[in-house]
């Protein structure tokens, strides 16, 4: 189990959705993955993209104006 | 039991492609999505960079469509590909500079590619939402069997929505469909996929007016043309493609173009790009960041702070502070009057 972390940052919608997916096939189960990113988009597509790839968002956090999605891989 | 087949369905966030999958999920075809980014789609949330779109629900039609049907989505970028497609497509442009017909062979051809390097998934056939007539360059009955030939799919290109009007396919003649629980929609009217929509209890589903993408959009089409043309060649990077969506392009001389935020949303937005573009700010008013694309010479400078001085507040004043910041360099501060409304001409609006 590691932890990792993908910069997301200015890209807009949806590539932060590409890019976790991309990233996360690289991931095995029980990893945990934080993207970092600055669309807003990303807040709703990327819970749904973990939904349907049954993997889970345990936490989201906003901090001056970047936004911490974290993942954890579960499939 | 018999040997479950499975399918890989192109889903673009609309109705028809929602349908479709429905269609093969009710006779027991295991199906996932695909869904092609070529940096020109409409998703929900594209023009939430603006504050009055802030309040607009945020979803990706795509996901969200994926979502309702319980199928997983594989999302994939295709920007640089898609150049080609975009900048030299064979079989022309439709209304604007929607290359419709390309851009769907290209789609079911990345579709096919993608499959392969998939295999071990196993998916036997690849379908679509198309329906013959909808659309007026892309889905004529004449352009079915040309997508899926230059596609490379051939038979494994099934349209679930019209295959009763065309040719049975693979699955069709395999026995792994029904082709009696197929359909044969045609035409632009959105009736029978609304009655099948009622059917199946989806609602709030999404249905974009042009098209599924900004080159179905006149003023988009013209701020790429007018990109290429201030350029002197056709191309474009992924950040063109996104300023293209922001603020207010106005080209006051042939080499450059001021790109003028519209509101704070847009400004905080095009703060990201300052690393990379000259920009000009009021400092002794409020006033949007403007963004310089493209060469332009120290004596426009006061020129263009004078035009984008016009978007603030300071609109009439007699004198702005504004500064001029080239990456890399001293900022500069200009004291300028800002053009008045008739100053500010009509053909420069891009
Ligand atoms: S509207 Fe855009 S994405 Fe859709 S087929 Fe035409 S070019 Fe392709």
């Amino acid at each position: 189990m590691s932890r990792h972390e993908l910069d997301a940052r200015r890209m807009l919608c949806p590539m932060p959705v590409i890019k976790t997916q991309n990233k996360v096939k690289g991931l095995s189960v029980g990893d945990i993955l934080d993207v970092v990113c600055t669309d807003p988009g990303a807040l709703s597509d990327i819970p749904a993209w973990a939904r349907i790839h049954g993997h889970e968002v345990i936490e989201t956090a906003e901090k001056e104006g970047e936004i911490i999605i974290t993942v954890a891989v579960k499939s | 039991m018999a040997q479950q087949h499975k399918a890989i369905a192109l889903i673009s966030g609309g109705l028809d492609s929602m349908l479709a999958v429905r269609v093969l999920q009710e006779q027991g075809i295991e199906v996932e999505g695909i869904n092609f980014y070529t940096g020109f789609c409409v998703e929900g949330h594209t023009h939430a960079i603006r504050n009055q779109d802030k309040e607009k629900e945020k979803r990706n039609n795509a996901l969200w469509v994926a979502e309702q049907l319980g199928i997983k989505l594989h999302i994939v970028d295709v920007i640089q590909d898609y150049k080609e497609v975009l900048l030299n497509p064979k079989h022309g442009y439709g209304a604007n500079m929607n290359p419709c017909l390309d851009c769907k062979i290209f789609m079911v051809n990345k579709a096919v590619e993608w499959v392969k390097e998939n295999h071990e998934d196993g998916f036997d056939f690849i379908i679509t939402g198309e329906v013959i007539g909808q659309r007026p360059m892309s889905q004529r009955k004449k352009t079915m069997p040309i997508v899926a030939a230059e596609s490379g799919a051939d038979d494994i290109l099934l349209r679930p929505l019209c295959a009763k009007n065309l040719p049975a396919t693979k699955p069709e003649l395999e026995g792994w469909v029904d082709r009696k629980k197929l359909f044969d929609f045609s035409g632009r009217g959105r009736k029978p996929q609304m009655a099948l929509a009622a059917k199946y209890g989806f609602t709030d589903y999404a249905s974009p007016a042009g098209g599924c993408c900004f080159l179905t959009d006149k003023n988009y089409s013209d701020k790429l043309v007018d990109l290429w043309k201030g350029r002197g060649s056709r191309d474009y990077e992924m950040d063109d493609i996104m300023l293209l969506k922001v603020g207010r392009h106005l080209r006051p001389k042939g080499d450059y173009k001021l790109i003028i935020a519209r509101d704070a949303g847009e400004s905080q937005y095009l703060e990201g790009y300052r690393k990379q573009y000259m920009s000009i700010q009021a400092v002794s008013h409020n006033g949007p960041l403007a963004l310089i694309d493209g060469d332009i010479t120290p004596e426009d400078h006061e020129h263009a702070a004078s035009i984008v001085a016009r978007y603030g507040q300071g609109r009439d004043a007699d004198e702005v502070e504004m500064t001029f910041t080239v990456p890399g360099q001293p900022v500069q501060n200009l004291h300028i009057t800002p053009l008045s409304m008739e100053q500010v001409l009509e053909d420069w609006h891009v």
